[in-house]
């Protein structure tokens, strides 16, 4: 077969029919991988919550509401077992991070003591900073109610160690439950 | 032309990464672990066997001035579906490879190899010059990714080997651990290939 010849009617179109072709086949794609994407989402997010409350049996997702705080709205999700509220899943945040943002899940018990917590998205150092994902930094956290005690880390007088040559990242993750204690206190609870 | 040969020398004579130096992009950005690169390179060498199938088929049907548009258009669809799988399947890799997916568009490996190479072959030897050139690049992405993780980490496709709190040589898995690393495996590579000539 001959190669085409340049002329304007044969770009127009070869591109046109080029192009249609290849939006025909990714709309084809989007509509297969849309549900299975959503399904994934909606996983990830309650994998979150069930690691920072207890068991639960409701959808957290479906009841989820937000409280304002001073970084934009916070994503609160309620674990219920039967009917009673055993604990909030908050997504909080902090500007403090060593390199940008840290998103933070944590579980906050009706009267605010922390259950658990997790960091969900986040830049910091590999090796360095992400050790904050480690049960050795975080499970420090664990029943301390932040109304009650300072959870500030210990060279700015409270009772959390720092990881060893990550005090910003440290100092930002106590930064982020605080806000979330902060908040939920504020008229979080539902 | 021998197709053993054409498929082989995507690995040494010819790798994207060690001796071409070509996509060091996402070469240098993605491979601070080994499963990382494997993920990246196997994603890369999707896009390129099918953009080179692509293109070897319809180069006879494109006028020669509008062929570089409609190569990025065919490559850029491949990249979208390779995208939308991942983030559907297997969400954890999506979201460790972030913004590199998108960037495998601009890869300069699948375009050169669609110039240089498909538009002027036939489909077998298209196909083969794909699958030899991606998973040479998959090969070089996975070394690096999985030196740099034994080096820095203690670890090889997430199994530790090290206790958990020992000290390993962080700056490994930082960026400039990247550049020193590319440049032995360079030196090496090249050790071979002149020994071998």
């Amino acid at each position: 077969m001959a190669k085409k010849e340049s002329n304007f009617l044969n770009m127009v179109f070869t591109l046109f029919i080029v192009t249609a072709l290849a939006a025909t086949a990714l709309g084809f794609v989007y509509e297969l991988t849309k549900e299975p994407i959503a399904a994934a989402k909606l996983k990830a997010k309650l994998e979150a919550v069930s690691l920072v409350v207890p068991e639960f049996d409701n959808n957290p997702s479906d009841e989820m509401y937000t409280i304002p705080s001073d970084l934009g709205d916070l994503e609160c999700y309620p674990a219920r077992m039967g009917d009673e509220l055993i604990g909030t899943a908050i997504s909080t945040i902090t500007k403090m991070g060593f390199s940008g943002k840290i998103i933070v899940m944590v579980g906050l018990s009706p009267d605010g003591t922390i259950i658990q917590s997790a960091a969900l998205d986040h830049l910091e150092t590999p090796g360095l900073g992400t050790k904050m994902t480690q049960p050795k930094f975080k499970d420090q956290y664990i029943d301390k109610n932040p109304g009650k005690e300072n959870i500030k880390v210990t060279k700015d007088g409270g009772i959390i160690d720092a990881i060893t040559a990550s005090t910003i990242t440290s100092r930002a993750y106590s930064d982020a439950i605080q806000r979330a204690y902060d908040a939920y206190m504020k008229g979080g609870q539902k | 032309m021998n197709q053993w040969k054409n498929f082989s020398k995507g690995f040494f004579k010819e790798n994207a990464v060690f001796v071409l130096l070509l996509g060091l992009c996402p070469t240098l950005g993605v491979t601070s672990s080994a499963i990382n690169g494997l993920g990246m390179g196997l994603a890369t060498a999707f896009v390129l066997v099918m953009s080179n199938l692509v293109i070897s088929l319809i180069k006879n049907l494109i006028p020669d001035k509008v062929r570089i548009p409609v190569f990025i258009v065919v490559i850029a669809s491949f990249v979208t579906i390779v995208q939308l799988t991942m983030e559907a399947f297997v969400p954890s890799l999506y979201d460790a490879l972030g913004l590199f997916i998108p960037l495998i568009v601009v890869n300069c490996i699948i375009l050169g190899r669609a110039e240089a190479f498909a538009s002027k072959n036939n489909l077998v030897s298209s196909l083969i010059d794909g699958l030899g050139m991606g998973l040479g690049f998959a090969m070089a992405l996975t070394m690096l990714g999985a030196i740099r993780e034994i080096l820095g980490n203690g670890s090889i496709f997430d199994i530790r080997f090290v206790p958990e709190d020992a000290s390993t040589m962080l700056l490994f898995i930082l960026s400039p651990g990247a550049f020193i690393v590319l440049g032995y495996l360079i030196a090496f590579i090249n050790r071979l290939n002149k020994s071998k000539s």
